[in-house]
């Protein structure tokens, strides 16, 4: 599948990380909802370094749409809270 | 290298065979496979799911992206719509670019000019030591110790400005890749376009497309945000070094300073004797003349001085260090 971080670009990551990238984004989706920023830090920056790890980034040159989307480095809860919300009012 | 890649998904209208058999062979070393071996992400995700936050974020990207582009009805135009709009947004990232440089010089040119007063409140709680004035070079330091607050934050922004120059300069490299190959692909789209799967080749492109300048823009967006508060902060320091409350305390309006040249003037008898009782004593003792500029709090060199009984400088050097020091 193909994930994009925003701000860097897009990795091509193994279906067989699937079951380990669910557990991380469950743990940011949690953090989320529970407003906790140091755990929202600390489960992105999870989440980011798996990806990275497992996934092969995919040439600048390659133009195709992305299954899954992270926010980029360094981004806060509120930041993504907004950016979410937007989608919802 | 410059390709754009069939989407593997099942739930979307595979590629043709001859179709593909004309493309395909171009793709093949540059393209990765969106679904690993082919199998649906949907169908790897599961119905409902999985990640559902990046699902949730990539649905408002998406949502944004299509956003990036009007789509006009026939798919062909489009694709000249989103080639135009990729060189568009080149410019800007370019002079987004050049934005944050711009920004990050002003930054570097006030911390030079911080460290500037910084220094001369150094030297200034010398002067003041050397007086036995700790009063006056209490305030100094402490006023000292404000510039070093603001060169920390000072610091702190140069970093992340740098960090995004940094970026902003890789997206700009990727974006320039992705516009040429978006320009060899699309004469190839719009050729075949007569055949169903070229027609969904042209969607997804332009999906990708558009997803990937939606990304860019977000970039852009949060370095303009960073330059914009930085701009307030670098104002507030300009506004600061303007007023004088920090550059002018060496000058005569300065009261710190008068404090200092008043005092200053009834100890250089004092001084001079110290000199003199220093010139008079050979020893080892480093000479005063180096001591301006240099970074430690003077007690120490100062009591050498008044007390040296062992400093034999060379003499030239000692007179320079009491106009420079001593003098007002």
């Amino acid at each position: 599948m193909i994930i994009r971080i925003l701000g860097d670009g897009q990795f091509e990551v193994p279906d067989s990380a699937k079951a380990k990238l669910d557990e991380l984004d469950a743990a940011v989706d949690h953090a989320l909802s529970t407003k906790d920023e140091e755990a929202f830090q600390r489960a992105l920056n999870a989440l980011d370094t798996e990806i990275r790890e497992l996934g092969t980034p995919v040439a600048a040159s390659t133009i195709l749409p992305s299954d899954l989307i992270l926010p980029h480095e360094g981004a806060s809860l509120s930041e993504i809270s907004e950016l979410l919300g937007s989608e919802e009012i | 290298m410059a390709e754009i890649c069939p989407n593997t998904r099942p739930n979307r209208p595979m590629p043709g065979e001859d179709v593909s058999s004309q493309l395909e062979p171009a793709m093949a070393p540059g393209c990765v496979d969106a679904a690993g071996a082919g199998a649906s992400v949907d169908v790897v995700l599961g119905r409902n799911g999985g990640m559902a936050f990046m699902k949730r974020l990539s649905g408002v990207v998406q949502a944004k992206a299509n956003k990036v582009l009007d789509r006009v009805e026939d798919p062909r135009e489009t694709l000249d719509l989103s080639y135009e709009k990729q060189l568009e947004q080149l410019q800007q990232v370019r002079k987004g670019v050049a934005d944050v440089a711009t920004a990050r010089k002003r930054i570097e040119l006030q911390a030079s000019q911080l460290q500037a007063s910084a220094n001369k409140l150094q030297d200034q709680a010398k002067q003041a030591l050397a007086q036995n004035r700790e009063d006056l070079a209490r305030e100094a330091l402490s006023r000292r110790a404000g510039i070093a607050d603001q060169l920390e934050q000072l610091r702190v922004q140069h970093e992340q400005l740098q960090a995004q120059e940094e970026k902003l300069v890789i997206t700009t490299q990727q974006l320039q890749t992705r516009v040429e190959a978006f320009r060899s692909q699309k004469e190839t789209l719009k050729a075949s376009y007569t055949a169903a799967e070229a027609q969904t080749k042209i969607g997804e492109a332009v999906s990708g497309i558009s997803e990937s300048m939606s990304d860019t823009g977000m970039a852009m967006q949060r370095a303009q945000d960073k330059i914009a508060n930085m701009q307030a902060r670098a104002g507030a320091v300009d506004e600061l070094l303007a007023s004088g409350a920090l550059t002018d305390l060496t000058g005569s309006s300065d009261p710190l300073q008068a404090e200092l040249d008043k005092a200053s003037s009834s100890n250089q008898v004092e001084l001079e004797l110290a000199q003199l009782k220093g010139q008079l004593a050979p020893a080892d003792a480093p000479a005063i003349a180096a001591a301006p500029g240099a970074s430690d709090a003077g007690d120490a060199e100062d009591a050498e001085v008044v007390d040296a009984p062992g400093a034999a400088p060379a003499p030239g050097a000692d007179l320079f260090s009491l106009k420079k020091d001593g003098g007002a």
